[in-house]
């Protein structure tokens, strides 16, 4: 990060302690982290514990004849094969709809779906006896083109059109003095974490389990597996154990119902843990995509309607498709004025893999389209792309294509200015070779190589959305420690994944509490839900709930403090006693106590439960005010691409980005870095390739993610206008740095070589193959 | 931040099922962060990596793909950077093993550790261990590093997280920290 600059004048608030909100506190888990010690679910281990693994189909579309499992169970070291039949509770599972079978029983629906799961004393022999599992399929034909499911004969018995929202907003028969038009395509992008799928599971004596897990959502996993288990919940305890990144892909439930069930089976605790191909198998993508698009526009520039029709692929299961085809939907214009708009959405159901949540959720592929065609109807206009951008941009006021008035901020023009002005990166005449497109492979001659510039802008909603109850509870205890200071405890189970949301929880109740030393508790089901680790959604919500229980232990503290000390506190006068900088104060008097001393040897602990401002389901016209708030961020990319060989090399990507207010400078620009490698990747490298319904590129070796020679340099400006509502004024950053780089790398690629450039991610030959042929690349 | 942790002793193979593996091996003895590790009879197959993690009670080395693409199970085999996945556990019974459980003393962290830490270089900390390693094994060769032979030197490690910024961050702040020494 070049630097940091505020258009808000924030203050910082600042008291005795430090690492409060606004510090760059250091992460409470960083030592376990890079001494080894730290306990990530793929280290978990237990006495006398079995080894589970899953049997998963070859096939994208199979009749299932029969499964012989009997030649499994008979090797020595196996202790227990499950199939469908094993299933006591609830068959199917689900993060929106129950639709996707804990195990495949009569006919399998993509390559990779679970079909059985063994569990043996050693993980070779569970491999070995997944192989002896003779499973007799009748193949069939794979529905695998997303368009033409719409009308296809069902896959599932709930059909094939997961959801159609469609949006209808102003004048539908507007048009404008200039068109353009363009269909634009994503492949598919795996969040590609590091940390495998794993998990144990360890049988109680009554029948329930408890699981040690990496995931994002606790709770909704717990609900999933108590009902495949056919258990109460309260039989099924969830704690997280430390999650290797999620970006997405730990939201839906991968192994937990397999592993708990056969740790019931056996009466032993089982651990089941993914190899980076059964990961690439196990869990869901974002959705690749095709998006049609026709904008309208005045002679001026200013943008008069957009037609949009959008086609995700959900693949076999629903997933949170509804939910990612919403966002896609409701953001389908970008971050502009538009008064007119006909967008129609669609998410199906195909044989290719099931695809949900991944960073960025359904902005990034509508993104992706929007501001091509911005940049098309620019040239239309012959006029300057960003100065388009900045003529309309949307401000405060304005309302979306869903007539949602935006009343919290909206800083486009801040964000698009704040990427604009960083200073371009020097010519390429002085680079060594290896910096040139193909880097180490030396294969670029420096005459081929030009240079381009491309600019995107993107938005998205923060935390859940079209009226759903979206809650975070947490709770905080303050009491004595051993050494006469005061310490505080917080708890929630709040997944943290990497993003520092642990650090942020600290930080929270030292500037509330002004409390040095704060201990968290492990996450768990004990108590009520956080929500997921999505939707850019924990520092307001989970940080709110800690914020809220804070809140709540100080009023407890000082009615008893008022009681001890005969303050008067009714009415208005509660106002003059107050926590501060870790003491009670009384504002009118001389009483002064340090948090110990009110105390007085007895602990407070309050839980609370904090909800954002609600939300409402959109009509059949897709209108309604569904969103809580929006998060925006600009994006201008510099790439060097030697055409000849279709090579690409990023450079740069400056951007300008909204956080409301950065609780954590560090880590925000932690999560922007990483963001834009993620968007970089899905531009120049990433996709999960399909061959037939097969996945063909299941691993590291053949699936790229940008390594350090990879990724460009990034010059970021937080942009702080604190959020009305929000806890802090924080908004949430993870999502913004992933949903407009990708285009903005597209379009400096379509700046260095003029092609059209219809599809991420671009492949060498997009490039060398268009070349001298006169074809304007995919 | 579980409560369940890696085996506080050497769990024992689980040596009667595994003849349906075949080959196995007998007991052997590996040096590790400069102690004997007895590994007791188990399947030939077994990687360094398997070894130091499910029976040594060592799962500082991750597993992020087990097939030498990412570099998150980096140790020393006689100060030399591998893959312990890549590299059989019976093999390296000769070798002085070093893994990022052994590069401080107990309750200490190095300068690349502590730098990791301040710098924001840590989110998830999956690929952690592994790039410490790697800085350590560039600065102890090169003390001096230009920005490209550092993003060279770790460009084996994978991170999905951070985007790389703050490592590189963390290893200029070692870098200077070490000139200054
Ligand atoms: S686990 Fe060894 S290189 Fe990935
Ligand atoms: S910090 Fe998560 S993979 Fe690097």
């Amino acid at each position: 990060m070049r630097s940091s600059t505020g258009t808000g004048t924030v203050p910082r608030e600042r008291g005795r302690v430090t690492g409060g909100v606004g510090d760059s506190a250091r992460r409470p888990d960083g030592a376990p982290k890079v001494d080894g010690s730290f306990a990530f679910s793929s280290d978990l281990w237990a006495d006398d514990m079995l080894w589970g693994r899953t049997l998963r189909s070859p096939h994208p579309s199979a009749r299932i004849r029969s499964v012989d499992v009997e030649r499994a169970r008979r090797i020595d070291g196996v202790v227990a094969v499950v199939t469908a039949d094993d299933v006591p509770g609830s068959p199917c599972f689900g993060l929106e709809h129950r639709d996707q079978p804990v195990f495949a029983h009569d006919v399998v629906r993509f390559h990779g779906e679970p079909v059985a799961a063994v569990a043996a004393v050693h993980p070779e022999i569970a491999a070995r006896a997944c192989e002896a599992i003779e499973v007799d399929y009748a193949e069939l034909d794979p529905l695998l083109d997303p368009e033409a499911a719409i009308d296809a004969d069902p896959i599932h018995p709930d059909g094939n059109v997961v959801r159609h929202l469609r949006i209808r907003h102003g004048d539908v028969d507007a048009g404008g003095d200039v068109t353009v038009e363009g269909t634009y395509e994503l492949g598919m992008q795996d969040q590609a974490f590091m940390g495998p799928e794993s998990g144990l599971a360890i049988p109680d004596d009554a029948g329930g389990v408890d699981l040690y897990i990496s995931t994002q959502w606790l709770h909704v996993d717990r609900d999933q597996v108590a009902a495949c288990l056919g258990l109460p919940t309260e039989q099924v305890r969830l704690t997280l154990s430390g999650v290797g990144g999620a970006f997405g892909a730990r939201e839906d439930v991968s192994l937990q119902v397999h592993v708990c069930l056969l740790a019931l089976r056996t009466g032993r605790p089982v651990k089941m843990l993914y190899s980076r191909e059964e990961s690439f198998l196990g869990h869901v993508h974002r959705h690749p995509g095709r998006l049609w698009y026709r904008h309208h526009a005045t002679a001026d520039g200013d943008l008069v309607k957009v037609e949009a029709r959008i086609v995700l692929d959900g693949g076999a299961y629903a997933s949170s498709s509804s939910a990612v085809i919403a966002n896609a939907s409701c953001f389908a214009a970008g971050p502009y004025r538009m008064p007119n708009a006909t967008v129609d959405g669609y998410v199906v159901r195909t044989n290719n893999p099931p695809c949900g949540a991944m960073r960025g959720f359904g902005a990034v592929q509508a993104c992706f389209g929007y501001e091509a065609q911005m940049d098309k109807l620019a040239a239309a206009l012959g006029v300057d792309p960003v100065e388009l951008r900045l003529r309309n941009a949307l401000a405060p006021g304005d309302s979306l294509i869903t007539g949602q008035v935006i009343r919290g901020t909206a800083p486009v023009r801040e964000v698009i200015e704040a990427a604009r002005a960083h200073p371009l990166p020097p010519d390429p005449d002085g680079r060594p070779e290896v910096l040139l497109p193909g880097g180490t492979g030396l294969t670029a001659s420096r005459g081929d190589v030009r240079r381009g510039v491309g600019f995107a802008v993107g938005f998205k909603n923060v935390a859940y959305s079209e009226g759903f109850d979206d809650y975070a509870t947490a709770s905080v205890r303050l009491e004595e420690g051993v050494d006469g200071e005061p310490v505080a405890t917080v708890h929630s189970a709040a997944a943290e994944v990497g993003q520092g949301l642990v650090t942020l929880a600290q930080q929270v109740v030292r500037t509330e509490l002004g409390v040095e030393r704060v201990i968290l508790r492990p996450a768990d089901t004990s108590i009520g839900s956080a929500g997921s680790s999505s939707a850019s959604r924990q520092a307001w919500m989970t940080g709110g709930a800690v914020q809220a229980a804070c809140n709540a232990v100080k009023e407890t503290l000082l009615r008893r403090v008022a009681g001890a000390h005969g303050v008067d506190v009714e009415g208005a006068r509660r106002q003059l006693l107050v926590v501060r900088d870790g003491w009670v104060t009384h504002v009118e008097g001389d009483l002064r106590l340090s948090l110990v001393e009110a105390l007085d040897g007895r602990p407070v602990e309050q839980v609370s439960v904090y909800r954002h401002a609600p939300t409402t389901p959109l009509d059949p016209d897709g209108q309604g005010d569904a969103h809580v708030a929006f998060v925006f961020a600009a994006h201008r990319a510099v790439v060097d691409v030697d055409q000849e060989l279709g090579l690409i090399r990023v450079l740069q990507v400056a951007t300008g980005q909204d956080v409301g207010r950065a609780l954590n400078p560090v880590q925000v620009t932690g999560q922007i870095e990483g963001g834009i490698a993620q968007g970089v990747g899905l531009a120049v490298m990433e996709e999960v390739v399909m061959d037939d319904g097969r996945v063909r590129n299941a691993s590291f070796v053949d699936y790229l993610i940008p390594t350090a020679l990879d990724m460009p340099e990034v010059a970021a400006t937080l942009v702080e206008q604190p959020e009305p509502g929000a806890p802090f004024g924080a908004k949430g950053v993870g999502e913004p740095p992933t949903i407009s780089s990708t285009a903005a790398v597209v379009a400096a690629v379509r700046d260095a070589t003029g092609l059209e450039l219809r599809r991420v991610p671009i492949r060498p030959e997009h490039i060398a193959l268009a070349a001298g042929s006169g074809a304007d690349g995919t | 931040m579980s409560d369940v942790d890696g085996p506080a002793d050497p769990p024992s193979g689980p040596a009667d099922a595994l003849g349906a593996l075949g080959g196995e091996s007998e007991s052997y003895t590996l040096t590790v962060n400069g102690r004997s590790a007895s590994v007791p009879a188990g399947w030939l197959g077994e990687s360094l990596l398997w070894v130091l993690r499910e029976r040594l009670g060592l799962p500082g080395s991750k597993n992020a793909c087990e097939e030498g693409e990412c570099g998150s199970c980096s140790v020393f085999l006689d100060g030399l950077l591998v893959c312990a996945c890549c590299v059989l556990a019976a093999d390296a019974v000769d070798a002085g093993i070093v893994t990022v459980e052994g590069l401080a003393g107990e309750d200490e962290l190095s300068d690349v550790q502590h730098s990791f830490v301040d710098s924001g270089a840590v989110q998830c900390g999956f690929c952690t261990p592994g790039l410490v390693i790697a800085v350590h094994d560039l600065l102890d060769r090169n003390p001096d590093p230009t920005e490209l032979e550092v993003r060279e030197a770790i460009s084996g490690n994978l991170c999905r997280c951070t985007g790389y910024g703050r490592i590189l961050e963390a290893v200029r702040v070692v870098r200077r920290e070490r000139a200054g020494a």
